[in-house]
């Protein structure tokens, strides 16, 4: 591994590793902000984080391109979350005035 | 055990088919008029052709019967129920079946006449009644149990379908339920029953019990074999017959007839005064040959005293149909009288000749309470012959016929007994029954033509009513007319004096008797020899030889008082016939001053011997007594019983709600508490914020993660 290292050669760790820095801030974000797009966007990392991994595994792994389809399926479902997500978080909005999540808690008592 | 069904060549199963067939047409009939009455056009006409149809029939299988089979019995039996083995390895079967001999088939044909001339009359006397369909349709149903009865050949069917007469009686005495006179007759009739066919139920588990049979052919075959024999056969007897003791208005139990007047007139010309009531009667016949002489002779007292209690009440009463009731009464005593001392067929012709004439006498009565708009007290009754001429004629016949006058019916049989009675006081020494047999006979006739003259002769008493009497429709004297020339001798007989050589006494034949020798009528012990395994039958056995046979015994005994019997009971109708001319018609005795000077004879009668205020104060005040003592002991010693294990429960319960509440209860809050102090620790880690519970998830995975790790 080291000598990968000592080429630079970019192999799977090193995506990986970006991954995990991704999936962290992503984790980060969604527990630490309190604004519901803050945690939208933190939602959007821990998904991309893990596009990066099916890539990787489908480039250094031996999966043909099932890594690539996935990754594929999971930008169009990200799309659409987003989108619905939006929705609800403008609805939520026009009817209580804020976008704190900590706030938005109704179904409670 | 007889075989299970008996066919042969002779046309017989035929008969058995019709008299199926003569038996079902009724219930037909009833289960039509009850389920789908309101339908039906024309109900009565329905009924009252489907009567009429099985009085063909029947005629048909008493001609067919009685006249051209020679067999004496056609028997049709099948196994009901096998109640397997009892102890002792014998297999205890119930069978049942009808069977066909000359009295059955000549039952049919009375029963289905007087029931299809019933059901006619009724046409014209009920046509505007409320619930008309439902009266033809009890009719049907009692033509049905009746005849059931009648063919019944054994005991079990035959309760049976007693049981059904006795629920359609009741249900017909009721007919008029509004009228709490009716429904309450309807019930004392339904009581005073039950009483006697309680002792008939009991004598039948007897027989039961003793001989394992229902069939009158197996229990006569067992006694003859000895199985039933001594005390306990005479009891069964004398149980079986108190079923007749009730059905027959027998004294003690006679007092429920006189109320079932109640019930509509052509009812009780029908039920009861010429069917129902002789189905006692036709009990008797029946099982005649399983009575030993302390039964018979039980039999023919109870029989004799009913005969004169009842004809001195008739004597008394005002109401028409209560006179003819206490007549049917003491004719049918005649009857059972004569069963008992043995005149097995006069008691049996007597019951065929009364049935005729004196439901034309119940439906001559109807005849003329119609007329009168249902006026019965005869004290406002008179002159009623010129208006209403097929009536008083027809009745004048019966009357001529009940009170025993040459050239009826009514002569014939009631001679037969008569001379019965005298030849059973010569042979025994009983000279109180033929005593009271010819005292009847004038009281008959006496309180007969009272009724004839207080109704019909002299000047109305009620003349807005007489101004509206007129003769009845055609259809309720058809019946009438029927009935009256039924009553003539003619059918019975062709020598109006002595009926012995007539068609009917000779189809008519005094079953043998198969009780033990020693236990018959002293003339008739010595018969029979080859039944002479007992001490008695030895002692018999000896002057057999010289001893004539029974029946010559008792044929010379009645030979010999027959020609002076006879005169003497004519003598004594005629008699009757004129003291009440002479009382009632002539006016040469004052009737009142005859009460006067009998004053407590007279009060005494009136008043029916005070029968049922004798039962009311002994068994109905009994009844009540005890049912007060009851209603003590419920109300004292058993609601005690209950409230004290009541208040047992409930301090038991206290003592349980204590230890529920502290003990129970304490521990599940204890519980409860605990619960909950964890649950307060805990719930410090539930923030309700996602953030939170996303670091516990991932915190989590970690854990997992490096619990998991591989080295």
């Amino acid at each position: 591994m080291s000598e990968t290292v000592m080429s630079l050669h970019v192999g799977l760790y090193h995506f990986l590793i970006v991954s995990a820095i991704l999936f962290s801030l992503g984790i980060y974000g969604v527990i630490t902000r309190k604004n519901a797009i803050m945690v939208l966007m933190g939602i959007e990392l821990i998904l991309n984080s893990a596009n990066i991994n099916f890539i990787a595994f489908a480039r250094f792994g031996l999966m043909n391109l099932t890594g690539q389809v996935v990754a594929l399926f999971v930008i169009i479902l990200a799309a659409a979350e987003a989108a619905v997500l939006l929705a609800i978080v403008l609805n939520i909005f026009q009817q209580l005035n804020t976008v704190n999540v900590d706030e938005v808690d109704k179904l409670k008592n | 055990m007889s075989p299970i069904v008996q066919m042969d060549p002779f046309g017989k199963s035929t008969l058995i088919n019709l008299a199926m067939a003569v038996l079902f047409l009724p219930l037909a009939g009833f289960v039509l008029l009850i389920f789908f009455g309101k339908k039906i056009p024309r109900q009565d006409l329905l009924e009252t052709g489907i009567l009429f149809a099985a009085l063909a029939l029947s005629i048909y299988i008493m001609v067919q019967k009685v006249f051209f089979l020679t067999v004496p019995k056609i028997d049709f039996t099948f196994r009901w129920i096998d109640l397997g083995s009892v102890i002792g390895g014998q297999s205890i079967p119930i069978d049942l079946g009808i069977a066909i001999d000359n009295i059955t088939a000549i039952m049919l044909v009375v029963v289905t006449l007087i029931s299809a001339l019933v059901h006619l009359f009724s046409l014209g006397y009920m046509h505007d009644d409320i619930r008309y369909s439902r009266y033809y349709a009890y009719l049907g149903f009692f033509s049905f149990s009746m005849l059931g009865i009648v063919l019944a050949n054994n005991l079990l069917m035959m309760y049976v379908f007693w049981e059904l007469v006795g629920i359609s009686s009741y249900l017909l005495i009721g007919h008029w339920y509004e009228k709490k006179s009716a429904s309450d007759a309807g019930k004392k009739a339904f009581i005073v029953n039950r009483v006697g066919d309680v002792g008939f139920f009991i004598g039948i588990m007897i027989v039961y019990t003793s001989l394992h049979t229902f069939l009158f052919s197996g229990i006569f075959s067992g006694i003859a074999n000895g199985q039933l024999s001594g005390t306990l056969l005479t009891v069964a007897g004398i149980l079986i017959f108190c079923g007749a003791v009730g059905k027959s208005a027998q004294f003690p139990l006679h007092v429920w007839l006189p109320d079932a007047m109640e019930g509509p007139t052509p009812v009780s010309a029908l039920i009861h005064a010429a069917t129902m009531v002789a189905a006692g009667v036709y009990l008797v016949a029946r099982v005649y040959p399983m009575l030993t002489a302390e039964a018979l002779t039980v039999i023919a007292y109870i029989g004799a005293i009913t005969a004169f209690i009842s004809a001195t009440i008739a004597i008394t009463q005002n109401d028409i149909k209560k006179v003819l009731a206490y007549s049917t009464i003491s004719q049918l005593g005649y009857m059972v009288m004569a069963l008992g001392v043995g005149a097995f067929s006069a008691g049996f012709f007597h019951l065929v000749t009364h049935a005729a004439f004196k439901a034309g006498l119940f439906l001559g009565s109807g005849s003329v309470i119609y007329a009168m708009h249902h006026e019965q007290d005869m004290r406002q009754m008179g002159g009623l012959r010129r208006k209403m001429p097929i009536t008083y004629w027809s009745f004048v016949i019966f009357s001529l016929s009940i009170a025993g006058i040459p050239f009826t019916s009514g002569f014939l049989s009631k001679d037969s007994i008569l001379a019965g009675t005298l030849a059973y006081g010569m042979l025994t020494g009983n000279y109180l029954i033929p005593i009271i047999g010819y005292a009847v006979v004038f009281l008959t006739a006496t309180y007969m033509f009272r009724l004839i003259i207080m109704t019909f002769h002299g000047e109305p008493k009620d003349h807005h009513k007489f101004e509206h009497a007129k003769e009845s429709p055609a259809v309720m004297t058809i019946p009438l007319v029927v009935l009256a020339a039924l009553s003539l001798f003619v059918f019975y007989s062709f020598n109006p004096f002595n009926p012995d050589k007539g068609w009917f006494l000779q189809a008519v034949v005094k079953p043998e008797s198969v009780v033990p020798v020693a236990q018959r009528y002293g003339w008739d012990q010595v018969e029979e020899p080859q039944a002479a395994n007992t001490v008695a039958a030895n002692l018999a056995a000896a002057p057999a030889t010289r001893i004539p046979t029974s029946s010559q015994v008792y044929e010379e005994a009645l030979e010999k008082i027959h020609y002076s019997g006879l005169a003497l009971s004519l003598t004594l109708a005629l008699l009757g016939i004129f003291s009440a001319f002479l009382i009632y018609q002539w006016k040469k005795i004052d009737a009142e001053k005859l009460k006067q000077s009998v004053k407590p004879v007279y009060t005494f009668l009136l008043n029916k011997w005070y029968f049922d205020e004798l039962y009311n104060a002994t068994v109905v005040g009994g009844t009540i007594l005890v049912s007060k003592i009851f209603s003590w002991f419920d109300s004292k010693i058993i609601d005690g019983i209950v409230n004290g294990a009541a208040s047992l429960a409930r301090v038991w319960s206290a003592l349980s709600g204590k230890f529920d509440n502290y003990a129970v209860d304490g521990l599940v809050n204890f519980s409860a508490w605990f619960t909950g102090l964890l649950g307060s620790g805990i719930r410090k880690t539930q923030t309700g914020k996602v953030q939170t519970y996303i670091v516990f998830a991932l915190l989590g995975v970690i854990i997992i993660f490096f619990a998991f790790r591989s080295f």
